[in-house]
């Protein structure tokens, strides 16, 4: 470390002087709360929220026995299995179509992207609706191709793939967009190259497109995860975390245990557990881009 | 040879339109349903397009919600996020790209890691502060966490270190402040990245449900995802109207969405390229 100089330090609070107002409201919304709910998660409160009597690690050791924290969990992770892969390839399917140069594309690409602009809680109350038993043209269509549509919201197996649907939906816009930009950023020459080796349809599509585009179906992979473990609107709206917690994702069950049940320390030990998750996939992120940028 | 390309275009054509539509049905299907009467809704096989057209829905859900009122909050609050973002964004990230001091990495990587922690695992300190200063059921309660963005911040160093350093360093000679060529020359210059993180923080904002849902108990202060929300919990449940309360919901989101796509792309394929 050299010494600070007088310039230093007056550089530096220039420097600050722009930084102060993003400083003060991170501190203010960001990182004191977080170490509050770090912090609260070693008490127990009263149901205002005031801090009563000082729990340890109890709130953590009760997660570990809790079957409805465990529950909870499998029910996270459901909802990552059933909506992340197929949401992306299902993107990159629509993204694929939509790479092309043609006439009227935009209208296309606009439509297909239309779900970026779709709030959370439009999106539910539309499905909730396809997904309504007598009502919804869901189970219409299902029957028409001799399948009996279930009960969707009201059964525990199929509530959480009802949300998971929703979800699918709501996150095609964007995984369609990002895709189609990492798709538009494959040279020409390697397609040509590919047809010349008599590389067609879905081989091309596997052995060509799949890899060019590894990099933007990462991203995706991290990002899309990350959102559905912040996934609140569609439970509340579709299912309330129910029938019997099959979908009571860990971010409802913070909701519940907090405004709900007013448990602020307990609620605040799984907001610890959601926080750690969240982190170690961005940091996962953060070293894969680096490394990729390091070999280019 | 002329005759299959048209075909095959044809074919093509045909696929995305098919995609298009099965992507945009659920949209689709909502504005069809808010033009049913509840009768034609309730007939059996459930209809897709609407037999004479009513805009009796939308005259319910003005009657049945201060609707008028909740698009005016979400649209307070919205732009309230994206100016103070714009300000807050664009101070740190000019100095994150022009100005040299010492620690400057450390404090941009204090922006990035922001990124990391998301808004629910601080949400229950974040209710706490806010009832405790009064705030919940304020304009202010529903804005004010949300002014400050790492990802704008890095968006907007991204533009800004793609101004050409010879404008700073002749601008400097001139005398000018550094505070004078950020308003002057570097904030112009910039206005396509300022416009995405705008359209950014407009959308996201508009579109939150969970914070307002906490903080607002007043009807009046009730933001549109949180008011429409509120037709599903009504004693009758009638589609119709709920379907009309979408659609006017997401029209100006919709309508945002068909201004400013490009600005759009832009800024999601930010993220994926630069992570």
């Amino acid at each position: 470390m050299t010494r600070w100089t007088s310039r230093d330090v007056r550089s530096l609070m220039v420097g600050l002087a722009y930084l102060l107002p993003s400083l003060v409201l991170f501190a203010a919304f960001v990182f004191i709360p977080l170490g509050r709910t770090a912090y609260l998660s070693l008490f127990n409160t009263r149901s205002t929220g005031a801090i009563t009597t000082f729990a340890g690690l109890d709130h953590y050791l009760e997660l570990l026995t809790s079957p409805t924290f465990h529950q909870g969990i499998l029910a996270t992770a459901l909802f990552v299995i059933y909506t992340v892969p197929l949401s992306i390839a299902l993107g990159l399917v629509l993204a694929a179509m939509l790479n092309q140069r043609l006439r009227g594309i935009n209208v296309f690409r606009t439509m297909m992207a239309s779900t970026i602009a779709v709030s959370a809680a439009v999106g539910a109350l539309i499905w909730l609706l396809m997904f309504n038993p007598s009502l919804g043209l869901l189970n219409y269509l299902l029957s028409r191709v001799g399948i009996p549509g279930p009960d969707w919201l009201i059964q525990p197996a199929t509530a959480i793939v009802a949300v998971s649907i929703t979800t699918i939906w709501l996150s095609l816009g964007t995984n369609i967009i990002v895709l189609l930009a990492g798709l538009q950023g494959v040279p020409e020459e390697i397609y040509e190259a590919a047809r010349l080796d008599g590389a067609r349809g879905v081989r091309m599509f596997r052995q060509i497109t799949v890899p060019m585009v590894s990099p933007s179906l990462f991203f995706l992979l991290v990002v899309d995860t990350i959102a559905v473990l912040q996934t609140f609107t569609q439970i509340h709206l579709l299912t309330r975390g129910g029938p019997v917690d099959a979908t009571r994702v860990l971010v409802y069950g913070i909701y519940l245990d907090a405004f709900q049940n007013f448990q602020f320390g307990f609620a605040s030990a799984q907001a610890v557990v959601l926080f750690v998750l969240v982190m170690t996939l961005t940091v996962i992120q953060f070293r894969f881009v680096e490394r990729r940028v390091h070999y280019q | 040879m002329r005759r299959r390309f048209g075909i095959r275009t044809l074919a093509t054509y045909g696929l995305l339109a098919a995609g298009s539509i099965v992507v945009a049905f659920p949209l689709l299907l909502a504005v069809s349903y808010s033009l049913m009467t509840e009768s034609q809704i309730a007939t059996f096989p459930p209809p897709v397009v609407p037999v004479g057209a009513t805009l009796d829905n939308f005259a319910s859900v003005l009657a049945t919600i201060p609707i008028g009122r909740y698009l005016l909050n979400s649209f307070v609050v919205s732009t309230a996020v994206v100016v103070g973002q714009l300000v807050t964004a664009s101070l740190a990230a000019y100095a994150f790209s022009f100005l040299v001091f010492r620690g400057r990495t450390l404090l941009f990587f204090l922006f990035l890691s922001t990124l990391m922690i998301p808004w629910e695992a601080t949400i229950i300190p974040n209710y706490i502060t806010i009832r405790a200063i009064g705030w919940l059921d304020t304009y202010q309660g529903l804005a004010v966490p949300f002014m400050a963005t790492a990802f704008g911040t890095f968006l907007l160093r991204q533009a800004f270190l793609q101004i050409p350093r010879e404008l700073w360093d002749s601008a400097r000679i001139d005398g000018a402040s550094s505070l004078r060529f950020f308003l002057s020359m570097v904030v112009p210059l910039s206005r396509p990245a300022l416009g995405t993180v705008a359209i950014y923080g407009f959308l996201s904002t508009y579109n939150q449900y969970f914070w307002p849902l906490l903080i607002t108990n007043e009807t009046l202060m009730r933001t549109t995802q949180v008011g429409i929300a509120q037709l599903r919990f009504e004693e009758t449940l009638r589609w119709g109207l709920v379907m009309a309360g979408v659609v006017m919901v997401a029209t100006p989101t919709l309508a945002l969405l068909v201004l400013g796509q490009r600005q759009l792309i832009r800024g999601l394929t930010a993220g994926a390229v630069k992570g």
